[in-house]
């Protein structure tokens, strides 16, 4: 019998040839960005592959944007979508939850029963909650002290907590180490959060705890915190003592390593790692992410497994929906072409990012990426970030484009 | 002077080891680095940390350029008595500055 998955060196698959099997067989896990991308490209880019999507919600509820819901100017519903589209596209749906994965056997053994036999596998989990790994905080804390990091309950949670809150009550909300998803996300959040207590609750605050010096965006966001919230939001940087070190979720306390900040509503971006099934699979490393190779996304620790998304180390890429799609773009390409014996080319990624520091005041940062030495680079001189001294007028239009962005992707993977 | 966080518990067993917690903000230039011209960026760290307790040594620390920036230092100590510890850091320009912080053990 011939094998068909035998590795060359170089990394080029030998063509998949039809041997009483008709189709190539693709996987895909998780119905995200990501996920949702890869098997939607995977058919226009090769119609004639069978492609699996796993994935056990009916509905998919998107992060970003959903600071907006937390500070009461968005309902929930404009962050849902559904799967009609994918399915459309001939993609064959299975609502289950992947839970291992048999990488000599090339199959997944799904939550409901199934084994689903694949020549290539694509995950896309996203990202998981390290329970624990801030210590106070666990999954029954979340109740307490919402993360809302995965949009959804915790979104509406986390709103209810703010609209119940006295006036004149302490928000305080901890922010975890690199990496983790969207890194200016904690800041966009105070900011808004910090918007809506300015127009709703005149004599609350909120304090930003962070574990880091430097983020994302940083002066935008301090130059806007100065102009627009400069008695409502305080940042206290790691050099300041902010690094959290534990919380009490019964009092909802949070201890620094130099003080103690009682919180009326308390908000814990915790430590986060790729999604469960990464690691199921032995794809994900002692850091809890998934190296990967940038040409192709496939794991640099099993063959046949390309990760995309927020599970991947993706270099200088953040971890966004944007970056999670271009990459779900690339990763669809390079399967099939590898399914077709071919070489895949090596790509230029793109990542966008749009915050807000109020409803109608947004700024972005724009990214272009290429592997160099096995690791995707930022190109130098190539994106940027909004100005530092924009009039209000350009900061109104950004987030105008933000909004226009968010109806764009999200019609590309899922209308 | 640099801004100094510290922190002890505020309650304390006699001949107990407890925690001392201290934050100094500090850039802790290497001298390694170049700016944009390509001159050196001169090295200014601090080189030299102790701590005493009512004049007795509990830790005397050289510090060298490979410490990150805003060092934090987390160590123990025992106490048969109520007192006051002394930390003072000297740094490449000879300047020294002292934070003195009470004790009360019970």
């Amino acid at each position: 019998m011939i094998r068909r998955r035998h590795v060359l060196a170089g990394g080029l698959a030998i063509p998949f040839v039809a041997k009483g099997q008709t189709k190539a067989r693709v996987v895909v896990v998780g119905g995200g960005f990501g996920g949702a991308t890869a098997a939607r490209f995977l058919r226009q880019y090769d119609p004639t592959l069978d492609v699996t999507l796993l994935e056990p919600n009916h509905t998919f509820i998107a992060c970003p944007f959903s600071n907006m819901v937390v500070a009461g100017e968005r309902e929930l519903a404009a962050q849902r979508f559904g799967y009609d589209a994918v399915r459309s596209d001939g993609i064959n749906l299975v609502r289950a939850i992947a839970m291992s994965v048999d990488p000599a056997a090339r199959t997944v053994s799904a939550s409901n029963g199934a084994s689903l036999s694949y020549d290539r596998l694509i995950v896309s989990p996203g990202i998981d909650i390290v329970w624990g790994g801030l210590p106070g905080y666990d999954e029954a804390a979340a109740s307490k002290m919402p993360h809302a990091w995965k949009a959804g309950e915790q979104t509406l949670l986390l709103r209810q907590q703010l609209r119940e809150m006295p006036d004149g009550g302490v928000v305080v909300m901890s922010v975890p180490p690199n990496p983790y998803r969207c890194p200016p996300g904690p800041y966009e959040r105070a900011s808004l959060i910090a918007w809506y207590l300015k127009t709703h609750k005149p004599k609350s605050k909120i304090l930003v705890l962070d574990a880091k010096d430097v983020f994302s965006k940083q002066k935008l966001f301090q130059n806007a915190w100065k102009r627009l919230y400069p008695d409502t939001l305080e940042w206290v940087s790691l050099s300041d003592g902010g690094n959290v070190t534990r919380v009490d979720p019964a009092t909802r306390t949070f201890e620094t390593d130099f003080g103690s900040h009682p919180a009326d509503v308390g908000i814990v971006v915790p430590p986060q790692r790729a999604g469960a099934i990464a690691a199921t699979a032995g794809v994900a490393d002692r850091s809890g992410w998934c190296p990967i190779d940038p040409v192709t996304f496939e794991s640099r620790l099993v063959p046949g497994i390309h990760v995309i998304g927020d599970a991947a180390i993706a270099g200088a890429m953040p971890k966004s929906a944007f970056a999670a799609n271009a990459q779900g773009k690339v990763c669809a390409a390079a399967v099939a072409a590898l399914l077709r014996g071919e070489k895949p080319q090596e790509p230029r990624l793109i990542n966008t990012c749009y915050s807000l520091a109020a409803p109608d005041y947004g700024f972005s940062v724009a990214g272009v990426y290429r592997p160099v030495n096995g690791v995707l680079t930022d190109i130098e001189g190539a994106g940027g970030t909004s100005p530092l001294d924009a009039p209000d007028s350009q900061r109104m239009q950004e987030a105008q484009y933000g909004d226009r962005w968010f109806a764009t992707i999200t019609a590309e993977v899922f209308g | 002077m640099v801004r100094v966080l510290v922190n002890v518990p505020k309650q304390i067993a006699a001949n107990a080891p407890f925690d001392v917690k201290v934050l100094i903000s500090h850039p802790m230039e290497s001298g390694q680095r170049r700016d944009q011209l390509g001159q050196a960026i001169p090295r200014d760290i601090i080189n030299h940390f102790i701590c005493t307790l009512d004049g007795e040594t509990v830790l005397d620390a050289d510090f060298f350029p490979a410490i990150a920036a805003n060092p934090f230092l987390s160590f123990s100590v025992v106490a048969e008595k109520s007192g006051t510890l002394a930390l003072t850091f000297t740094d490449d320009h000879g300047v020294t500055q002292t934070e003195l912080v009470a004790i009360t053990v019970t």
